[in-house]
């Protein structure tokens, strides 16, 4: 892969990043025990988290991001690529399967709280098994006692609730009780898969401030897969944007939003409900971006002295200022037009109507 | 002014709920998941319900279409509906009141669709068994009721499984308007889907609503949806409605702690990233006294010193 900007981003931090995905793409075979036929569900991502950095990945269900996690968090055995930590390829320290080591780097945090902690434990027994696995509990029980309770702090829970059920906490803090066990393994990166989604909304502001504050105060770097664009936007450093399996945009969040480059980007930011902007949608706009995801025939970043426009290859242009880090995959580049039926392909019978039914089919 | 009398525009209410208290019967304690809720929806008002998962707001739409069942028990107040008092209509008055009069649409349309038949028969049984339809006649109104969701009415040979999640969702909205109801009740019709599908969805309810000008009771978690979509809205918390007023103003001006937390739940996508708080973790709001009119058409539970206790002990409680 020779995408410049992405070298210059690794160049520019002062240390490694704190995890680094190149080139990971991921199939899943399908039909019979003898097809050949595979779907390709991640193509070519790469993607850098520096140390204390959050970065938001963003996109619909079925793009991809949720496989991406699985492979970085090697639940899933990706096809090709690369994914280093500290510098190191993981994929080629334990060739077949997370070692200890890779764990106490990389801690993930699901998105269901209800199902992550086994019912029949109490909450001490989780905080404490993940230190005594990773012996990170310090050599006498004084200190151990000391860690649990210093951790239900960092996460804001009080510490006599280490001899709870999780049945006696609500969904927010069941969550807390999640991050906390990921955070007693001392983690280089936490990856956060929807860690919001199903909880109250009330309290789901509560997790996204932690883990703001974890980045903030212990340096921790996160991956944080969600389809909240708002979220993203309130806790994310940067934001990358993910349609088919591929990355089609990344940038510093507050900036990826407000000047979205890309049509696919454009048509996500516009479908966020948002009453500080409400009736402002227009259908036609609307037909225009998803023609535009899909067999768009211009680049907006045409005439770009960095990168030339090519059809074939996976050009970033760089969007604005390059302090924010801004950049877009060329519109010209559309793998997946060519394949049949998929994504926003448009509506033929009704062109002028919002083509909404292709969208949907490939969301299914 | 009562609540009750207050509603967009000036007509006659649709459906007039008052005092409705809910009750779920235990064996040994019983819980009351609805608590003297009143509200009431104009005609062609979109009026919206607004809480968190457990506050009662899909137990208050399930009383108004009688679907409550054991151990679920009304346990006081009255639903109207055009002057009809729904809790005592008998089995064959309810049967023509459903779906013909008040049409509901739920969260997961996969669950209310039957996987074995086609969306084709679906739609033709509703046309045959409420309307009297022949078999033919029934066939070209469910293409049109297609077209109407744009979907292809080529699509009625389909089974469920084989739409997309968004389809299949407009399909079931297809056939709640089938027999043009006066009242459309949305239980979260779009929680499951993605926001793109999200947006066309509620843009095509809002079409068909300006179209067939029925009144809509819009039930969501989602507040900016909400304020969008609806003309009025009441927000729910333990069976009780603590805030209802005008979308518009309970979006800038919310006034209860728990409509200000749950506003504040919602990042903005414009705008300095400024630090929210919500609703901190374990705090309850207690004995929630009846609403009073804070301004013009802008009803709040009170919180005086004693009225609403804000509880962060009883974590045992927060839990449920």
């Amino acid at each position: 892969m020779s995408h410049s900007l992405t070298s210059t981003v690794a160049a520019s931090a002062t240390r490694t990043p704190a995890l680094e995905i190149r080139g990971l793409g991921k199939s899943f075979p399908i039909g019979g025990l003898f097809s050949r036929e595979s779907v390709r569900a991640l193509h070519g991502v790469d993607l850098t988290i520096n140390r204390g950095e959050i970065v938001a990945l963003v996109g619909e269900s079925g793009s991809g991001k949720s496989t991406l996690a699985r492979c970085v968090a090697r639940l899933e055995k990706p096809t090709c690529g690369a994914i280093l930590i500290d510098g190191v390829d993981i994929l080629k320290r334990d060739r077949f399967q997370a070692s200890r080591a890779f764990r106490s780097q990389l801690q993930m945090v699901f998105q269901d709280p209800f199902g992550s902690l086994n019912p029949a434990h109490r909450i001490e027994h989780f905080l404490r098994r993940s230190l005594a696995i990773h012996g990170k509990g310090g050599g006498s029980a004084e200190e151990t006692v000391q860690r649990l309770e210093e951790l239900m702090t960092t996460v804001g829970l009080q510490a006599d609730m280490l001899n709870s059920y999780p049945h006696e906490l609500s969904g927010g803090q069941r969550q807390r009780v999640a991050i906390a066990r990921a955070l007693a393994v001392e983690p280089q990166v936490i990856l956060a898969d929807e860690p919001t989604s199903m909880l109250d909304v009330s309290v789901r502001i509560g997790v996204l401030n932690l883990m703001r504050k974890l980045r903030d105060e212990q340096g921790i770097s996160m991956l944080y897969i969600t389809h909240d664009l708002a979220s993203a936007r309130y806790v994310a450093d940067r934001t990358a944007v993910m349609f088919a399996g591929e990355l089609v945009e990344e940038g510093e969040s507050l900036d990826l939003l407000s000047r979205p480059a890309h049509p696919y980007t454009q048509l996500l930011v516009s479908a966020v409900p948002d009453p500080a902007r409400a009736g402002s949608y227009d259908p036609v706009r609307r037909a225009e971006l998803r023609q535009a995801v899909m067999a768009s025939t211009t680049c907006a970043f045409d005439g770009d002295a960095n990168q030339a426009c090519s059809a074939d290859e996976p050009v970033r242009h760089q969007v604005g200022d390059p302090e924010n880090r801004h950049w877009v995959r060329c519109h010209l580049y559309r793998p997946w037009a060519g394949a049949a039926g998929h994504a926003l392909a448009g509506d033929p019978t009704q062109p002028s109507r919002p083509a909404s039914n292709a969208q949907e089919e490939a969301s299914a | 002014m009562t609540i009750s009398q207050v509603s967009f525009g000036s007509h006659e209410p649709v459906l007039d709920v008052k005092d409705l208290t809910v009750k779920y019967i235990g064996d040994t304690r019983s819980t009351t998941a609805v608590d003297r809720v009143s509200f009431s929806i104009g005609t062609g008002e979109v009026f919206g319900l607004a809480g968190e998962s457990g506050c009662g707001k899909s137990t208050i739409a399930n009383s108004i279409m009688r679907l409550l069942k054991d151990p679920a028990k009304i346990a006081g107040g009255s639903i109207s509906f055009g002057g009809k008092d729904v809790l005592a209509m008998s089995p064959e008055e309810l049967r023509r009141f459903r779906w013909q009069d008040v049409a509901m649409v739920f969260q997961s349309a996969l669950n209310s669709l039957n996987p074995v038949l086609t969306i084709g028969e679906q739609i033709v049984d509703i046309f045959t068994t409420h309307a009297g339809y022949s078999r033919k006649e029934s066939l070209r109104r469910a293409g049109e009721l297609l077209e109407l969701v744009r979907i292809d009415p080529a699509r009625l040979k389909s089974y469920p499984h084989q739409l997309s999640g968004g389809m299949r969702q407009r399909a079931v909205i297809a056939m709640a308007v089938a027999l043009k109801p006066s009242l459309l009740i949305l239980d979260e019709p779009t929680t499951a889907l993605d926001v793109v599908v999200q947006q066309e969805i509620m843009a095509q309810i809002k079409d068909l609503q300006r179209e067939l000008g029925f009144s809509v009771l819009f039930i969501t978690h989602d507040m900016s949806l909400m304020v969008e979509l609806s003309h009025r809205m009441a927000v729910m918390y333990g069976g009780r409605i603590v805030e209802t007023a005008r979308a518009q103003d309970v979006y800038t001006n919310p006034r209860h702690p728990y409509t200000q937390a749950l506003m504040g739940a919602f990042p903005p996508l414009t705008g300095p990233r400024v630090p929210l708080t919500g609703l901190p973790d374990g705090v309850k709001f207690r004995n929630i006294p009846d609403l009073t009119e804070a301004a013009p058409g802008h009803f709040v539970a009170p919180l005086g010193a004693d009225a609403a206790v804000i509880d962060s002990e009883d974590l045992a409680g927060a839990a449920r």
